[in-house]
């Protein structure tokens, strides 16, 4: 049996990281997510690995480029102000088709917004990333252990799709300690080689890695093959999780931090005898459109809840076609919204009923 | 019995440059290729190639390219650098690139010695955009974007790239060249082989500033091209070595 320990969480990313064969690191310090560079500055010279601090995001994500079409199996992490500057290099990436892992530790926007935690990147994550026709795989963990073991599975994933995955997490899953265990290690060295990576390897073909398409037929194919990559996400790596649903009549959606607090409420309410239970996106993309639409043979109502103004919930109608009623519950700006609170909004949906 | 005293590079591959008549490039794309093949590194190096009119450079030069989004070529060389330590990592960048949007990558590139080796092409101008107005223009030249001259009150200086890194501790080789005549062009050859050897000795980060035409946007003959790079950029980029720690073999 693996031992436990106690881990915050912006730290265990970082050793899930090193755990799953990640030898590179670019970072850029941008609270609440500073843990996760210092950590790799002291862990990577322990391991053979390197850590650099960039001058900028946006230098720590085209660095990450480089990093990644050499073969490497390569990470950096931010906080949303962050993730915007990285969207450059993000796109290019998904262009040259490369596997990397990028951690979003969100804090409230727009703008330099402030350093409480928040959903709000959700769009940016999920749809709006960068420019061109792009998606990246989007694994939005609850707890510090899910947060390691997403870890190993966005490696695992970026290398077999060729492209970037995200781990959305929040400045409360980042800060919080709580007791982990990691699964086996990982040794880059044992990996598969990647035959595409420009690492000056002799006696092949040379290796040419670009996302410059001027034959806009040449560009179209590019755009469908990263398709079908995204179209294969949808079929194999949906990730959900399901809580008290069985007899449920109001079904609650939410994901990250606030289905943690979303769970608190359930569990006082079945106390108090409500039927509610919680459908917990694990995937943002791909997102569990399904489960969501399987929802409304069973409960009367549908509520979503984010740390933001409504953003996943139109994932969540999109799901559902008009065929329940889908409320929404948020706050944003760095409010965590409280357990009673949220019991207020249901029993006020049940109410209605 | 004949000796072969001239022939294509074989760090060039077949395909036909797509630069203007009588650009600069194609001389400069030639010796950096003569360079590799002459250090014989053309298997175990990794070019980076910029947004600007050498954005292609990847499909001239056989060796593993990647090609950066604008300005970034220096972030993605370190990152290529810290995983492959012991293979030969290059950028090529024009002046839009590498002394415009890409200030910061390149000062810190040098400025942490990146063991990188940058080719650098200040030709005074865009030009795959069509000729706008480049931080390397100089005063009173007319450019799509400064169509009355560049006005230094209002437009800024003329930026000497090479000078500023000279004053930052990471650099190990600076030097300034012109593609204007065979002599400079030779002295040009010299400075670009320097560079990749400061690479192999790991002294640091080795730049070379290559002074080069561009006659389709200066709206001039290959010639008066020449002779224009001659006598106005030359005065304001002055030539030579800022930099040298290399050690001679």
């Amino acid at each position: 049996m693996p031992e436990k320990v106690l881990m915050k969480g912006n730290e265990a990313v970082a050793e899930a990281a090193i755990k799953a064969g990640c030898r590179y690191f670019f970072g850029y310090p941008i609270t609440p997510q500073n843990d996760i560079p210092e950590y790799m500055s002291r862990r990577m010279p322990e391991v053979g690995g390197e850590f650099l601090q960039a001058e900028s995001e946006v230098a720590a994500s085209n660095m990450v480029y480089g990093a990644a079409g050499a073969g490497a199996r390569v990470m950096t992490s931010s906080s949303s102000p962050g993730i915007s500057l990285k969207a450059e290099g993000i796109s290019y990436i998904v262009g040259a088709e490369l596997p990397a892992v990028i951690v979003n530790i969100m804090r409230g926007g727009p703008g330099l917004g402030g350093i409480q935690p928040s959903q709000a990147d959700y769009f940016q994550a999920t749809k709006g990333m960068a420019h061109g026709d792009i998606r990246l795989g989007v694994l939005a963990p609850y707890s510090v252990q899910e947060l390691v073991d997403l870890t190993y599975v966005a490696f695992e994933m970026a290398d077999k799709y060729r492209n970037p995955m995200l781990i959305l997490g929040d400045g409360m899953i980042g800060q919080m300690m709580e007791p982990v265990e990691f699964k086996e290690e990982v040794d880059p060295e044992e990996l598969p080689r990647k035959e595409w990576a420009t690492d000056g390897s002799p006696g092949r073909e040379r290796n040419k890695l670009t996302s410059l398409a001027l034959d806009a037929k040449v560009l179209e194919d590019l755009n469908l093959k990263i398709k079908d990559k995204y179209d294969r996400m949808r079929e194999e790596e949906v990730r959900y999780d399901e809580y008290r649903l069985d007899d449920a009549e109001i079904a609650v959606v939410a994901f990250g931090t606030t289905a943690r607090i979303c769970i608190s409420a359930i569990d006082e309410l079945r106390e108090e005898g409500v039927k509610v239970g919680l459908l917990r996106p694990i995937s943002l993309f791909p997102f569990p459109s399904d489960p969501i639409a399987d929802l409304c043979g069973q409960v009367d109502q549908v509520l979503t809840v984010e740390m933001n103004t409504g953003q996943m919930v139109e994932d969540v109608r999109m799901a559902v076609s008009g065929r329940c009623p889908v409320e929404f519950y948020g706050r944003t700006g760095g409010v965590v919204p409280s357990i009673e609170e949220l019991k207020e909004k249901i029993l006020e949906l049940r109410g209605e009923k | 019995m004949m000796e072969k005293i001239a022939s294509y590079p074989d760090a060039l591959t077949d395909e036909t440059f797509h630069y203007c008549p009588g650009c600069t490039h194609g001389i400069t794309h030639r010796q950096v290729a003569e360079v590799i093949d002459e250090l014989d590194i053309r298997e175990e190096t990794i070019g980076v190639a910029p947004v600007g009119c050498s954005v292609l450079a990847y499909e001239y030069f056989d060796c593993d390219f990647q090609e950066a989004s604008h300005g970034r070529a220096p972030a993605v060389g370190t990152g290529i650098k810290r995983v492959h330590p012991d293979k030969t990592v290059f950028t090529y960048q024009g002046d839009g690139d590498l002394a415009s949007i890409g200030t910061a990558e390149i000062v810190h590139a040098a400025n942490r010695g990146e063991n990188i080796t940058t080719i650098f092409i200040n030709n005074a101008i865009y030009g795959m955009t069509g000729g706008q107005m480049a931080p390397t223009t100089l005063e009173d030249q007319k450019t799509t974007t400064s169509p009355y001259g560049r006005d230094l009150k209002k437009a800024g200086n003329p930026i000497k790239v090479t000078e500023m890194l000279s004053e930052l501790d990471g650099p190990a080789y600076l030097a300034r060249v012109s593609m204007h005549d065979t002599k400079h062009i030779r002295q040009a050859k010299k400075a670009i082989k320097k560079a990749f050897k400061a690479q192999h000795q790991k002294a640091g980060f080795a730049m070379v500033e290559v002074v080069s035409t561009c006659p389709t946007n200066w709206g001039m003959s290959p010639l008066d091209a020449m002779e224009w790079l001659e006598e106005n950029m030359l005065p304001k980029y002055e030539l030579g070595e800022f930099v040298d720690e290399v050690e001679v073999e």
